[in-house]
């Protein structure tokens, strides 16, 4: 009997229905969301593998490290200002405000917060910064292998507060899309579409790499790709059965569902590849695993088990062509985050107001009907969620690039980029044979030299 | 005959197979080789511990061509490999004594003619 999501959100339509108070706080709902909190923050390590196996052995290290930071900087930002911007009550239906920065008054209790929760308040902004964490992350995969370092640290942690923030605000935090009535339970719109379609503006910004249409760039190693896609799933069940906020029956079918969606996505994918040139391909699978589960995202907590399959079935086919289309065209937009997670986001926002139903399973767990259910007009609301989300992440990314690209170049020189980035940016290398290096000695004495003898 | 040996860097193999290509020079062999020519040292380092990096990741391309293709091979090479910074390599062309072509026993011109 837990329908504790948005102060905001259980006010429409239903007449101003406010909770008395708050919510006992929970020790079963803790000890969940401590778990799934470290689920999520796993996934942007798991990426780093993802993109890392997809690009060059020259640039391993730089993919790796542009989603790796983003847990240093983004999760400082989310801590400093990023959390009370996106989640703080006051502000207005846009922004939040200042109230909670530097997490000024949020507690180890489960009051204060914006929405209605039972686990300390302070947990809960960290489950939150995860997820900001790795939206930051997603977006790198659109530039990876062209751009400089710096330049990349200060457009993610900008962008982490500029563009996910206000976003999140939006969707989650009582701003004006929940109350339009727009649903997304765990961040299609807020993480997979903003991240999709900035990593498009990105890769139109920049420009695409030097060698791309000019010659084959192939994975440097497919293994890491199938790991951080494990991985990535395995952290997922965080991220959707953990956006229940609580160890409840809405976490359950948010979990089944996170399982269900993307293995109906594999079959379709594996099932497209074979007709298509006969034979099963394992970044396939991979990019399949991660399709699916962005699909699902929005609707985990909404829709029934046999939805989730449906959903995961149907959500294969518009990345995977889109993703066919990209690769021929002059679009640089390298690992395909937007075929994978803007296309797979819009999919599933939409799907969403087509699938979701209150009554799960025998149980009133969901908060919505949709176009099944007999509410046809969810999918107007759920499609002009998505158009805000696309318009708003075009713009301020484009934005803050073109100011990031004022204060230091954005791009590497065409010579650091066919060198490679692993040893132009970070002067290290993946993958060392140690053969032909000297060891610097920095005092410039060498080590271990036997004292002079005294007579 | 002759056999042009030529050291590459590494980011530049395609655009020297396609330039050789374009020049109707068919039969090569490449491998990866590490070496140094006077270029500058790239220094990393690694928690502390800085190493200079003394020998640099090349490619050498060997290919055996009759005397009327050396210059074309050359020229091929020294465009698409040419970057103009220290460190594009180098090309020498040798003479060669005796060519076979295995499968036929064809010797000579006949073996580096590419086979229609």
């Amino acid at each position: 009997m837990k329908k504790l999501r948005l102060l905001g959100a259980l006010a429409v339509g239903a007449g101003s229905v406010a909770l008395a108070q708050d919510p006992e706080l929970s020790a079963a709902d803790t000890a969940w969301m401590l778990v799934a909190t470290g689920l999520v923050l796993l996934m942007t390590p798991a990426l780093a593998f993802f993109y890392g196996g997809l690009v060059r052995s020259k640039s391993a290290l730089n993919t790796m490290m542009m989603s790796f930071v983003a847990l240093g900087f983004v999760g400082v930002a989310w801590a400093l200002v990023g959390y009370s911007i996106a989640l703080s009550p006051g502000g207005n239906n846009f922004i939040g405000d200042l109230h909670f920065a530097f997490l000024h008054g949020v507690s180890l209790e489960n009051k204060g917060a914006v929405a209605a929760i039972t686990i300390p308040h302070l947990l809960w902004m960290a489950f939150q910064g995860t997820f900001c964490i790795i939206t930051a992350a997603l977006v790198s995969g659109s530039i990876v292998e062209r751009m400089r370092f710096p330049a990349y640290l200060l457009f993610m942690t900008l962008w982490s507060v500029a563009v996910y923030a206000p976003l999140a605000k939006w969707v989650w935090g009582g701003g004006f899309l929940a109350d339009l009535g727009a649903w997304d339970f765990a961040g299609g719109t807020v993480v997979h579409i903003n991240a999709g379609i900035s990593g498009l503006v990105a890769a139109l910004v920049l420009g695409s790499r030097k060698d791309f249409g000019r010659q084959a760039i192939l994975p440097h190693n497919v293994p890491f790709v199938l790991l951080g896609a494990a991985l990535l799933w395995f952290g997922w069940f965080g991220f959707n059965a953990g956006s229940a906020w609580g160890a409840s029956q809405s976490a359950s079918i948010a979990f089944v569902n996170t399982m269900l969606a993307p293995a109906a996505t594999l079959v379709m994918w594996a099932l497209l590849d074979l007709t298509r040139t006969g034979k099963v391909t394992a970044v396939g699978v991979a990019t399949a695993i991660v399709v699916g589960l962005v699909v699902i995202t929005p609707a985990a907590g909404y829709v029934s088990a046999t939805s989730a399959l449906l959903m995961g079935a149907i959500g294969a086919f518009p990345s995977y062509f889109v993703m066919l289309w990209r690769a021929r065209s002059r679009l640089d937009d390298s690992l395909d985050v937007f075929a994978g997670h803007g296309i797979g986001g819009m999919t599933g926002a939409i799907l969403t107001g087509v699938f979701g139903q209150k009554v799960i399973a025998g149980v009133e767990v969901g908060y919505f009907n949709g176009l099944l259910a007999g509410n046809p007009q969810q999918v107007l609301i759920q499609a002009f969620a998505v158009l805000i989300a696309v318009g708003y992440s075009a713009l301020m990314t484009f934005i803050l690039l073109k100011l990031v690209g004022v204060i230091t170049p954005l791009r590497a020189s065409a010579k650091d980029e066919a060198t490679g980035m692993d040893v132009t940016q970070h002067g290290e290398e993946g993958y060392t044979s140690g053969e032909g290096a000297i060891l610097v000695l920095e005092s410039g004495e060498p080590r271990g030299k036997p004292a002079a003898a005294k007579g | 005959m002759k056999l042009v040996v030529a050291i590459v860097r590494p980011e530049k193999v395609n655009d020297v197979l396609e330039a050789l290509y374009k020049a109707e020079v068919r039969g090569l062999t490449i491998s990866r080789v590490q070496g140094h020519g006077g270029e500058t040292d790239e220094v990393q380092t690694y928690r502390g511990t800085t190493v200079k990096v003394e020998l640099h990741e090349k490619v050498r391309f060997e290919i055996g061509v009759s005397d009327s293709f050396v210059a074309p091979t050359v020229r091929a090479i020294m465009s698409a490999a040419r970057t103009g910074e220290v460190g594009d390599g180098k090309i020498f062309v040798l003479p060669v004594e005796k060519v076979y072509r295995i499968r036929t026993g064809e010797e000579d011109t006949a073996a580096v003619t590419p086979v229609a």
